[in-house]
């Protein structure tokens, strides 16, 4: 760390297999979540919209490991605070404000679930629920029929540090390992669980659990883009050739309140949320692509209203679009039951 | 037609679905080499190998939660819980997860999966390898439950489960196993999920019921019949999610006297809610109060013989209730 810092590797995208092109449509799409995530903030903030739960600090590592990943063919289980890997896999700043604002059109849930509760079958982006960690083993049996069926691709999954002291992180790993399924089980350890700081969470490194299910952990610097996108990638590697999961711990920090219902400052100081907010992995990628010769400020103005446009002209669209009709309420419950009867 | 066991059939219609469709596969805790504790699935590892007979761990809530991932792949799981007392630790994963991936994804994801788990006492197995469980699902939308009572009924539901898009628990009774045998056609049919079905034509009663004890009732009525002139008209409900209120309402209609017999115990029962549906469409047709005769409101049934003889249901106990009814 100390060496980089002192002397940039300027090729170091190159020696994880990024061209200039990648490296910086990852930085633009983790400034699209970062500027897409405060815009969110605002409307709640004006009473636009009842809620929101926030991802900023965590979005390098979401789109590292987005870009890391087959986008063609990959499942994707996020939880609630990725937008950023959403985004990477495609889904557009208009379908997520169309949930933010809980529309018909929103692909997500059509309207139906609070934001970030993502969900998008064209995309593989696999439905998600409110009560923690049950995702991971929905991503053991999607690599489970991988393995099954031959099928080249692998699922990656998300959680918080204090969602793997759930059962269903536990029985997902230990499901995955016994079978080497090709599944790639990522911690995105921002610190807390809403007031609860990870002190007070877990005894031991969440890392150091893989070994006790047979399969490699590694932890990573979160604000590192580019140390995510390598672990990720080898994970990945490994999964395809047969070799099983692989645990990740992205450590990183969560800059943000838990939620717009949350007051974090009760629990935590403003000095330590600052001293953080130094770490972000945002501004220290844009230094890195400056200092690599491939971005400059000028770029860096323009894309900020690049990105300005796409989030106004998102939300204008998410404000306008119709709500579900109040009848549509009993729909698919089962199959078949268009009409809004039982099946 | 061939004479089989009731769990002789349920084995029938897992092979012949396997055959069918090669996305249909059993996983479980000793459903492999074993072929489960009861021998469910016994010789379907053989036949079909490791991956598509699977032993898992021993980890109730990833058995559930990792045949939901794959029925969302567009697998077709059947998923075993060894004892329905053991699938508490999944219920998060059933009702949170499974009974929800339709509405919550607005149609685009669907999670046809099968959970089949044994219910039922009487086999000296005490409070954790006896219980009823279906009550604490049924009240649970986009969840269907069906509990066969005969080998016809356990083939043709399993079957439409494992075709079924939606998830389906099926809770088959382990009574029944290998003390219920009966006629099972060889040739490829299924039984409609979602309809009871009539058993008995009568004039006098009705009792509603599933699973075992609607053979103490059948028996029960041929001997009331025979012995007392009582003709009972007996309704298996069959799917108890959803249930089909019109057979329901139309079998209450036709003698105006009615009861409802399960082993889960009464309270919050399925009983409950079927009495709730008569009185809300037929009340003013009833000549007599609505019967349950159900478990008794315990934790669940001693292993004593005495006290697991008090808890079930038996064909005297039934027939006493039935006798009680037609009398009023």
């Amino acid at each position: 760390m100390n060496e980089m810092e002192s002397k940039p590797r300027m090729s170091r995208h190159h020696e994880v297999g990024l061209t200039d092109d990648q490296a910086i449509d990852m930085y633009r799409t983790m400034l699209l979540a970062r500027r897409f995530d405060e815009r969110v903030l605002l409307l709640q903030r004006a009473g636009k919209i009842n809620f929101h739960v926030s991802g900023i600090g965590q979005e390098a590592a979401q789109v590292a490991a987005g870009f890391a990943l087959d986008r063609t063919k990959d499942y994707f289980l996020p939880y609630y605070r990725d937008y950023g890997l959403v985004l990477s896999v495609g889904m557009t700043v208009r379908e997520l404000m169309l949930s933010v604002f809980a529309k018909a059109e929103d692909p997500n849930s059509g309207g139906r679930q609070m934001p970030g509760h993502f969900g998008h079958k064209k995309l593989r982006i696999v439905t998600g629920s409110s009560p923690v960690t049950t995702q991971v083993p929905h991503a053991v049996g999607l690599a489970l029929a991988a393995k099954m069926k031959g099928e080249k691709f692998v699922s990656f999954v998300t959680f918080g540090e204090g969602s793997s002291n759930q059962g269903d992180f536990h029985e997902g790993c230990n499901f995955a390992g016994v079978h080497k399924l090709p599944v790639i089980i990522m911690c995105e350890n921002n610190q807390y669980a809403i007031s609860v700081p990870i002190h007070k969470q877990i005894g031991g490194r969440i890392v150091d659990r893989a070994a006790g299910y047979g399969f490699p952990g590694y932890r990573v610097d979160g604000n590192d883009p580019l140390e995510v996108y390598q672990v990720v990638k080898e994970a990945r590697e490994r999964a395809i050739r047969g070799e099983g999961p692989t645990l990740i711990e992205a450590m990183m920090y969560r800059l943000s309140p838990h939620s717009t219902s949350d007051n974090d400052l009760a629990y935590r100081t403003k000095e330590e949320v600052d001293e953080n907010r130094a770490k972000d992995g945002i501004p220290k990628y844009k230094q890195y692509l400056i200092d690599a010769g491939i971005w400059s400020e000028e770029k860096d103005t323009q894309l900020n209203v690049d990105i300005r446009a796409i989030i106004d002209d998102a939300t204008n669209y998410g404000d306008k679009a119709p709500f579900p009709t109040p009848e549509s309420t009993l729909l698919h419950v089962y199959d078949g039951d268009s009409e809004g009867g039982r099946a | 037609m061939p004479v089989m066991e009731y769990i002789e059939a349920l084995r029938l219609a897992m092979r012949e679905e396997m055959e069918r469709d090669e996305n249909v596969f059993v996983l479980g805790e000793d459903v492999g080499l074993k072929g489960g504790v009861f021998t469910t699935t016994k010789g379907l590892q053989q036949q079909f190998g490791e991956h598509r007979v699977m032993d898992t761990p021993l980890s109730e809530s990833a058995i559930a939660g990792v045949a939901i991932g794959a029925a969302m792949y567009g697998m077709k799981p059947i998923a075993e819980m060894q004892y329905s007392d053991f699938m508490f630790p999944a219920a998060n994963q059933i009702i949170s997860e499974a009974a929800k991936i339709r509405y919550r994804s607005n149609n685009d994801w669907s999670c046809p999966v099968v959970i089949r788990a044994p219910i039922g006492g009487g086999i000296f197995g005490g409070l954790y390898h006896s219980q009823c469980p279906e009550s604490v699902f049924f009240g649970t939308p986009g969840l269907k439950i069906v509990a066969p009572f005969t080998p016809y009924d356990a083939k043709g539901l399993l079957k439409a489960a494992v075709r079924d898009p939606d998830p389906v628990l099926f809770f088959e009774n382990k009574k029944c196993y290998t003390l219920i045998t009966g006629e099972v056609p060889e040739t490829d049919y299924t039984v409609e999920i979602g309809k009871a079905n009539v058993l008995r034509e009568g004039d006098d009663i009705t009792v509603i019921s599933y699973s075992l004890p609607l053979h103490f009732a059948l028996e029960a009525a041929e001997e009331l019949q025979e012995e007392e002139g009582i003709s009972a008209h007996i309704l298996d409900l069959r799917t108890l999610q959803p249930l089909d209120k019109e057979s329901i309402v139309e079998a209450v209609r036709r003698t105006g006297k009615v009861m409802i017999v399960h082993e889960d115990n009464k309270t919050g029962g399925i009983g409950a809610e079927v009495a709730a549906i008569i009185a809300e469409e037929l009340l003013y047709e009833l000549d007599a109060p609505i019967m349950r005769v159900c478990g008794p409101d315990v934790p669940a049934m001693p292993i004593n013989p005495p006290g697991e003889k008090f808890f079930m249901l038996n064909k005297n106990k039934v027939k006493d209730a039935m006798r009680q009814l037609a009398i009023y």
